[in-house]
């Protein structure tokens, strides 16, 4: 077998691994946006008032609202949660032992990142099909073609994990980036509310949702769950990754970014 | 040709000066001590060794490949055994050495046969199948330092590889890499203890980023015990 396929496929499935004997992030990664779908949904279902906006063709409840927005919240928390053990956990050993490798950084980065992203694509199909189990159910093949874009998405969201770790020294821990970065994305984003419905209390506030690529990815998925493609959102989210992973390869590079770090 | 040829390196964090003026040629086939009080910088030397580190002053060789400009084919040359572990506890000793073999592009039967083959240069064969979590700190070591060998680099590089081990596990390991280099290995062992290295062994005494010494262990000591030397070189205080 090729040589950069095989180590590719061992990082994947290393991680697969590791995922299945971590039973407690599993249930925290489920149990997050099943709150939010379940009692949140409920509350908020009033604030929302109903409309008609693409991809949906009928009256939505504000439950089917949320839904992607939710697969972007797994598929964030999960970015931050797998770049950060790189750094603060044990991990950061197997991240050595990893770059010790005679391959391409890149390539050997690019691979930890898809096998993050293929945890959090098993992640998003089992909350996928639990909310089904209460009712939201989306149309058949967008369970298939949401399927692609999980993965664009999660590859963005991944590289801006891994360019954090490689970054940011002060977000000492997960509570800080929990602050930082996956709140202010999340709720700054179209996850919760629509576009149209920021700029009803602030055109500042939905430009701002505009701009987070998170927003982005959001609609990505939800365009692509009604069979739809958002070509301008694919556009943004690739154009993140680009971004995101660009910086974190110079972050990764010896010459400039693991030297400084305090020794692990 | 050496399997390790470094000259003229130096490396600084921040204003602390770490390493400076490090050259040395390792002998093909011999076990070469890396002495050096804590804090002298032999972690932050097996840092650039293994280019997790890059530093602008001098230059290192791995078999002949230069490390800044063929890093790739330089690597692919290095074994090593970090200080810290690095080994994934819930999977066996079997899997923790394939994942590595893969990460060196080596899958399949191959990898099979060379795990194998490494286990059993370090008396590991028949614990293979077992999770690693359930071996002992001086197993695990073991398998890790048979992980290292897997791709047959020419040279391996173990950083303080019996801290924290018991007496006769650390005496199995000193024992198991002597004979590793008895075939024919080149080994670099970093250690602040002096009883791991035989009079026929290379030593270098690094204190301080700087190499005092570069010679056979039984022409340093010279008919003294080790340690005297080594104490009286080092003024026996840890730098760190
Ligand atoms: N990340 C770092 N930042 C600043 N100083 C460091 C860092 N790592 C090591 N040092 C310093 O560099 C010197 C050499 O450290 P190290 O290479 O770890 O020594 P050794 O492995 O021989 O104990 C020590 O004085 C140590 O305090
Ligand atoms: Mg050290």
């Amino acid at each position: 077998m090729n040589l950069y396929l095989t180590a590719m496929l061992a990082i994947i499935r290393r991680e697969a691994l590791r995922f299945i004997h971590q039973r407690s992030r599993f249930l925290a990664a489920l149990v997050r946006p099943l709150v939010w779908l379940v009692v949140f949904a409920a509350g908020f279902r009033a604030a929302l008032g109903l409309s008609i906006i693409p991809p949906y063709q009928t009256y939505i409840t504000y439950e089917v609202y949320i839904v992607p927005g939710l697969c972007g919240m797994i598929q964030l928390f999960n970015g931050m949660q797998s770049s950060l053990s790189l750094v603060y956990d044990q991990e950061m050993g197997s991240m050595r032992l990893l770059l010790t490798s005679p391959l391409p950084r890149w390539w050997l980065l690019f691979s930890k990142l898809l096998a993050g992203v293929a945890v959090s694509i098993l992640q998003v199909y089992v909350f996928l099909a639990i909310a089904a189990g209460f009712g939201i159910v989306l149309p058949l093949a967008g369970y298939a073609l949401v399927l692609p874009a999980l993965l664009v998405s999660g590859l963005m969201l991944g590289a801006l994990g891994l360019l954090i770790s490689s970054t940011i020294r002060q977000l000492e821990n997960f509570a800080g980036v929990m602050n930082f970065v996956i709140f202010p994305m999340f709720f700054l984003s179209s996850a919760l509310y629509p576009l149209w419905k920021m700029a009803e209390s602030s055109t500042l506030l939905r430009d701002i949702c505009a701009w987070n690529p998170f927003t982005h990815a959001v609609e990505l998925i939800r365009f692509a769950l009604y069979l739809e493609l958002n070509g301008l959102a694919l556009l943004w989210v690739c154009l993140s990754f680009a971004v995101f992973f660009g910086l974190a390869l110079v972050g990764y590079d010896p010459s400039y970014g693991m030297t400084r770090r305090r020794k692990g | 040709m050496t399997a390790l040829d470094i000259k003229d390196l130096g490396y600084s964090y921040g204003t602390k000066r770490a390493l400076d003026g490090v050259s040395f040629a390792l002998r093909p086939g011999k076990f070469t001590a890396l002495l050096g009080p804590n804090g002298a910088g032999k972690s932050t030397l097996f840092s650039l060794l293994t280019r997790l580190f890059v530093s602008r002053e001098g230059r290192i060789a791995v078999a002949g490949h230069d490390l800044a400009r063929t890093p790739r084919a330089a690597l692919s040359k290095i074994g090593v055994v970090f200080q810290q572990p690095t080994l994934d506890l819930d999977m066996s000793v079997a899997m923790n050495m394939h994942y590595f073999a893969a990460l060196h592009g080596i899958s399949g039967r191959d990898a099979q046969a060379r795990s194998e083959r490494a286990l059993a240069q370090l008396g590991m064969a028949e614990r293979a199948g077992e999770k690693v979590r359930d071996l002992n700190g001086g197993h695990r070591r073991r398998m890790e330092i048979a992980r290292a060998l897997i791709h047959d680099p020419e040279v391996l590089l173990l950083d303080e590889p019996t801290v924290g081990l018991d007496f006769k596990s650390r005496q199995a390991i000193v024992d198991h890499v002597h004979g590793l280099a008895e075939r024919g290995l080149t080994v670099f062992w970093a250690t602040h203890l002096v009883d791991e290295i035989r009079d026929y062994d290379d030593v270098v005494v690094l204190h301080r980023g700087r190499v005092l010494a570069h010679r056979a262990a039984a022409k340093l000591r010279a008919g003294r015990p080790l340690a005297e030397v080594f104490i009286e070189m080092t003024g026996g205080e840890e730098t760190a």
